[in-house]
């Protein structure tokens, strides 16, 4: 009863084609952004902002990166946590030697660079798919994580390897508070998920989703799998750069290439199919339940007084990690996603049982 | 050619622990053919096989160990074949990958939950004191770990028995068919259930042995998880479904590896160990999109 479409009609093209169509929708999107933008900051104190709400709002952008690829366009990239490295180096040294630069620009050119690195390591993809790629996505990994340990260039020959991000002054605003630091990845993921939410509803996205569906039979209807596949790697590690460079600027300040290990990959590819492959919804569910997780499991023992080693906990965030993959493929393929979905059209119904 | 001996040392050192990626590599080639499962857990298995070995010989005679252990295996591929494979039978080969990744991090959890964290050592009893060879030839002759040639020599056995059993006995008659068409093979009468268990069991044991060398060399810990990584490029490189391919990938990577280290590592600061097995099987997957060994790939729509 609350959520239906009955009485609204849609008279013109463009109301057709709107993203969200139900009144009730645009209500909860900008109920939703207004909580983002104001509630939020208000009520939320410094280790809110700070341990949670941060990473959760790059850790979505980079899961809406992955989606792009996997979820949308069907590739699997084992190697994402390469491509935020990509990106977070090069910001820093584009910061760094080209300091005339403004640094909205350093953010822009590091995606555009992480997007020619993408590319590159698409071009497998042409000759070979599924495991096989898996296998040349792991390939760029290992070597994103050796280049920036060994070749001391990308790291401005720093005795210890960790380098540290500039100070953030975008045409004068000095982002230097969380509050402030948090409003900047608000605006980026902001930006950025209306940009993939129309993407994948355009003539690409759909292009990705035949070359997923079926590659063979989308060449035959006249798809360009060179194009589309190229496309979807550029644009997925052009995300996943920029959020690598806000992990590394906003979130860390300082870091070493092992924040960007096989870990991260791991973790990204985890949010995206708990939180639903090919879903934009999805990639900020999945974000928010990884990240969420292992913050629970370290305060729930002890909030019921049981005692857990450290250990014993990161073992059994693995195991739960573990479990949670394997039952999410099993029952609901399409992740927390569909399971709203489902809510949905429940909602669509109740009172009334059909 | 003074130079010859350290190339020589170098090379048979790649050689040997090349045997040892084989070791692993064997172990997912065995499940892809059987069930077209690219199983990313093998690397998890040979850690949980080889931390189950080191603890249960802390309080049994080692020949126990080993039963009880190669149980466990069986145990174990029971599980995952019930839980995980069945009821995802017939999805696409990517949504079966994920499911091994979730199966990875599991096991990894599950046994240091229940075994422990630490660095163990195994010993089996071979003497660490390496050997020199051809000392006759070069100066100082050429070093030599006894426990590499152990290992390369179950390599070496295992994959003649391994062979033996997929083209002379009737279930490994069975499992090249289930490698073919799953349909097809159900439908003249063999049991894929019982077909993925023994395949399973089998990859377990593999795993086993590999975790054996593995551990005896490195110590047994989590890092040994990672030694699947390093297979992976291995039979990216021979094919995925080739046996042979499996052994011989291995030894390329191993050689190229440390000869790479060898004569280049000191020009561009070393570390290259690190991924020259992945660049390596990228090139050739370029090239030849189904490994060196593999079967050809035709698609139909």
């Amino acid at each position: 009863m609350i959520y239906r479409e009955t009485g609204q009609f849609r008279t013109s093209y463009a109301e057709d084609q709107a993203i969200f169509r139900l009144r009730e929708d645009r209500i909860g999107i900008a109920a939703i952004l207004a909580i983002a933008w104001v509630g939020v900051p208000l009520l939320a104190d410094e280790y809110l902002l700070r341990a949670i709400l941060i990473p959760f709002l790059i850790l979505s952008l980079a899961a809406i990166g992955l989606n792009l690829l996997l979820g949308y366009c069907g590739q699997i990239s084992l190697g994402t946590g390469a491509f935020m490295a990509v990106g977070a180096y090069s910001a820093y040294n584009l910061a760094l030697r080209l300091p005339e630069l403004p640094l909205l620009l350093d953010f822009f050119l590091a995606g555009l660079i992480a997007a020619g690195v993408g590319i590159v390591f698409g071009l497998p993809s042409f000759r070979i798919k599924g495991l096989y790629l898996a296998v040349a996505t792991l390939a760029l990994q290992f070597f994103a994580d050796w280049a920036f340990l060994r070749v001391r260039w990308f790291t401005n020959y720093t005795p210890s390897g960790s380098v540290t991000a500039p100070v953030l002054d975008f045409f004068g605003w000095v982002v230097d508070t969380e509050r402030e630091k948090y409003w900047l990845c608000l605006a980026f993921v902001c930006a950025i998920a209306l940009l993939a939410k129309n993407l994948v509803r355009s003539r690409l996205g759909r292009s990705w989703m035949a070359i997923r569906d079926m590659d063979i039979a989308a060449e035959i209807i006249g798809i360009r799998p060179m194009h589309a596949k190229l496309s979807a790697f550029a644009v997925s590690s052009f995300v996943a750069g920029l959020a690598g460079v806000l992990w590394a600027f906003v979130h860390l300040g300082s870091w070493e290439p092992l924040a960007f290990s096989i870990d991260m990959s791991f973790r990204l590819l985890f949010m995206v199919i708990i939180g639903g492959m090919g879903s934009i919804l999805g990639s900020f569910l999945g974000a928010a339940f990884i990240t969420i997780l292992p913050i629970f499991l370290n305060q729930a023992p002890a909030m019921i007084g049981i005692r857990l080693s450290t250990a014993m906990v990161s073992h059994l965030e693995f195991m739960i990690f573990g479990t949670l993959i394997v039952l999410f493929l099993i029952w609901e393929p399409h992740g927390l996603a569909r399971l709203w979905q489902i809510g949905k059209e429940k909602m669509r119904l109740w009172p009334f049982p059909y | 050619m003074a130079e010859l001996g350290p190339v020589l040392e170098v090379l048979l050192g790649g050689l040997m622990s090349g045997v040892l990626y084989s070791l692993v590599a064997l172990g997912f080639v065995l499940i892809f053919k059987a069930s077209g499962v690219f199983n990313f857990a093998q690397g998890a298995m040979v850690l949980f096989a080889a931390l189950s070995l080191v603890r249960l010989s802390e309080w049994l005679p080692f020949p126990v160990a080993i039963a009880l252990t190669i149980a466990i295996m069986i145990a174990l591929a029971w599980a995952v074949e019930r839980l995980v494979l069945r009821p995802l039978v017939g999805q696409h080969g990517l949504i079966l990958f994920m499911a091994t990744i979730g199966v990875t991090f599991f096991l990894d959890g599950f046994g240091q939950t229940i075994w422990g964290s630490n660095v163990y050592q195994l010993d089996l009893g071979i003497s660490a004191s390496p050997w020199f060879l051809l000392e006759n030839l070069f100066p100082g002759g050429i070093l030599v770990s006894p426990v590499d040639v152990f290992a390369a020599a179950v390599a070496g056995s295992l994959v003649l028995a391994l062979s033996i059993f997929f083209h002379s006995t009737k279930i490994g008659r069975a499992l090249r068919a289930v490698a073919d068409d799953h349909q097809a093979a159900q439908s003249v009468g063999i049991p894929l259930n019982q077909i993925w268990l023994i395949v399973w069991s089998t990859a377990g044991v593999v795993a086993l042995v590999a975790g054996m060398a593995w551990g005896s060399k490195l110590g047994v810990q989590f890092s040994l998880s990672f030694v699947a990584l390093k297979a992976l490029p291995v039979l990216i490189l021979g094919g995925l479904t080739s046996i042979p391919g499996a052994i011989l990938g291995g030894l390329i990577v191993g050689a190229g590896e440390k000869l790479a280290e060898f004569y280049i590592g000191p020009a561009i600061g070393g570390g290259i160990e690190y991924w020259f097995a992945y660049v390596l099987a990228l090139a050739v997957l370029l090239v030849r999109p189904q490994g060196l060994f593999g079967e050809k790939i035709i698609e139909r729509v």
